[in-house]
């Protein structure tokens, strides 16, 4: 597991000073992945610095396994930096190196036999799925093989905790998703503690466990999946729910925006407040998915009856619902995340 | 060299040497050219990589970030590269006798060509190294890596074909200088070129010594662009 107490990072000094990271308190349980979003110049790249020591903070500590790492002596810092392993966003394997000479380098940084070497590194080879690809050099693999390559080579000291800063950043939908669920799959087989940069919200959903929100420099909101999209007053859960453009309610009929309001709503909620208001339910957008087992999302409904009677019936059921022009607006086209638990219309 | 026209035509038709004979002036020439372009680039190579590695570094954002000492390091990489070589040649005359106890020959010519060089090479190696990208020197740090490591894995392992290329043109640049050199007695194909080309007006000579100095330099040129391409991985043919 990973804690920043009072992480704090100052760039320059005296009147040309700027305080990119201010009193950050993050931990990451093992087994746990965090997703950090914010955004451009926040500080996520500095903060993933910090956390990898490529940079010293300034103040503040980065506890690793109950030991703080941040002031440790030069010689010190290069040991305790392989208990992170990183993943870097793209470009960061040596170009004239194979596939598993890049995923051999930490472990010839570190002396470890030829023999063994090479036993690790096929081993992580296939953990990643890249076995076939041993032998190719980066320019003769994908933008995702790329990043499984990135993804071995900084496992292959056995870090406890894991770093990927914009690791997802410029690959497609489709490998972005295969690069998450390796992620996934090796947090559960490793116990990784990961702390995963992004600016890509959809790729939060599908990877995180919790996410926090990092603006100039502090984390304005801090929290799991489940609660931040279930909380209403959360600006963070609202970024993280795709954006839907409903379709039109009809004549006479009243758009509605209904949201979660607690993590028990009946999977047939929309034929229950049918029922309860006497009059069919009109469904116009919807995204609901499950994370952690619990459901969780948004749609847009039209129907006829008056407002507050219709506000009741959604609130019987666990869901707050506003009419559409109180509702924040949700100009945007969707860009729905798509997985294996979700139920979505549109 | 004050000859009027028709004297040095009449020079010239005494004195063009024979076709025959060239090879005995010109191998032990070409002889010792290669030995001064190869000493001195030995040299070159041996004290420019680590000067251009310690620029590198020291600059912001390097390993060793260290403000003052590039600068001081720099300028003095400066001066090396802002004198034109016959000034730096003569300038040096005093340091040259100084340390090989003569001023003309092989170990005179090599001398200058050596402050002309490392600095020249220390340059493009630094400019190498800036090439490659800053992830890479991150993620090797992030990999545990030393600083040493780091240096020979990951900033001039990657720069290697970079390297080569830079020093094709050192080299060359090299062959240039040792001709200078020539002139003031160091042997060579330059000293021959001036004395029976130049002074005497030998037509023969002048041509064989370009005729050489070009087929020098192609070669040089044409092995530094094979091993730029066998040492990058996507311009090397796979078997
Ligand atoms: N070495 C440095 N010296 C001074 N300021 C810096 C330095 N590195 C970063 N900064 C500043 O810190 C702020 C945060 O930068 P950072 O790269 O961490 O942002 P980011 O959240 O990763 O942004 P992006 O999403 O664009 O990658 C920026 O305002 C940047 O100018
Ligand atoms: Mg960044």
């Amino acid at each position: 597991m990973i804690s920043l107490k009072n992480l704090t990072k100052v760039y320059g000094h005296g009147d040309k000073s700027v305080t990119v990271l201010d009193n950050l308190e993050i931990d990451v349980a093992t087994g746990e992945i965090l997703a950090i979003v914010g955004p451009s110049g926040a500080g996520k790249s500095t903060l993933a610095q910090c956390i990898n020591l490529l940079e010293r903070p300034t103040s503040g500590q980065v506890i690793v396994n109950g030991e703080d790492l941040a002031r440790l002596p030069e010689r010190k810092l290069r040991v305790a930096r392989r208990r992170i392993g990183t993943v870097f966003q793209s470009a960061s394997l040596l170009s004239r190196r194979t596939a598993a000479e890049n995923i051999a380098l930490p472990l010839q940084y570190l002396g470890v036999t030829p023999a063994e070497t090479k036993a690790r590194v096929a081993e992580l080879l296939d953990r990643v799925g890249l076995s076939h690809r041993a032998n190719h050099y980066p320019f003769e693999l994908s933008g995702g093989q790329l990043q499984r390559v990135g993804i071995a080579r900084a496992l292959a000291l056995r870090p406890s905790v894991l770093l990927s800063d914009e690791a997802t950043s410029g690959l497609d939908p489709e490998t972005t998703r295969s690069v998450v669920s390796l992620l996934r799959q090796l947090r559960d087989d490793l116990d990784l503690a990961v702390v995963f940069i992004t600016h890509e919200m959809d790729t939060v959903l599908h990877v995180a466990d919790s996410a926090a929100r990092l603006e100039n420099g502090r984390i304005t909101e801090q929290g799991s999946l489940v609660d931040l999209l279930t909380d209403h007053d959360s600006a963070l859960g609202r970024a993280l729910q795709p954006r839907l453009s409903p379709a039109d309610p009809g004549a006479g009929s009243r758009a509605w925006h209904v949201t979660y309001d607690s993590r028990t709503v009946p999977a047939d909620w929309l034929q229950r407040v049918s029922a309860d208001l006497g009059e069919p339910v009109a469904l116009l957008a919807a995204t609901i998915q499950s994370i952690d087992g619990t459901s969780t999302g948004n749609a847009t409904v039209g129907l006829h009856a008056p407002e507050p009677r219709a506000a009741a019936a959604f609130a019987l059921h666990g869901l707050r619902a506003v009419p559409r022009e109180a509702a924040a607006p949700e100009a945007r086209t969707a860009s729905a995340p798509r997985s294996s638990e979700e139920l979505q219309w549109a | 060299m004050g000859l009027s026209i028709p004297a040095a035509a009449q020079i010239r038709a005494l004195s063009d040497t024979p076709i025959p004979e060239l090879p005995a002036l010109l191998v032990p020439a070409l002889g010792e050219t290669l030995a001064m372009v190869g000493i001195v680039m030995l040299i070159v190579v041996a004290l420019g990589t680590p000067i251009a590695v310690a620029l590198h570094n020291m600059a912001p954002g390097g390993l060793y970030e260290h403000r003052g000492t590039y600068s001081v390091l720099s300028w003095i990489v400066n001066i090396g590269r802002s004198l034109p070589f016959l000034v730096l040649m003569a300038a040096i005359v005093p340091f040259t006798r100084f340390v090989t106890g003569t001023n003309i020959g092989i170990a005179a010519a090599v001398v200058p060509m050596s402050l002309a060089g490392i600095p020249f090479f220390a340059r493009l190696v630094e400019n190498c190294l800036r090439e490659v990208p800053r992830s890479v020197t991150a993620a090797a740090r992030a990999s545990g890596g030393s600083p040493l490591q780091i240096i020979r894995s990951a900033q001039l392992g990657e720069a290697v074909p970079a390297i080569l290329g830079g020093l094709t043109i050192n080299t060359i640049a090299m062959i240039e200088y040792s001709a200078i050199a020539g002139t003031i007695g160091a042997g060579g194909i330059g000293y021959v070129a001036v004395t029976y080309g130049y002074q005497r007006f030998d037509q023969t000579v002048m041509l064989a010594t370009v005729i050489l100095l070009i087929v020098m330099v192609t070669v040089v040129q044409l092995t530094g662009d094979a091993l730029v391409r066998a040492t990058t991985p996507h311009l090397r043919r796979r078997a």
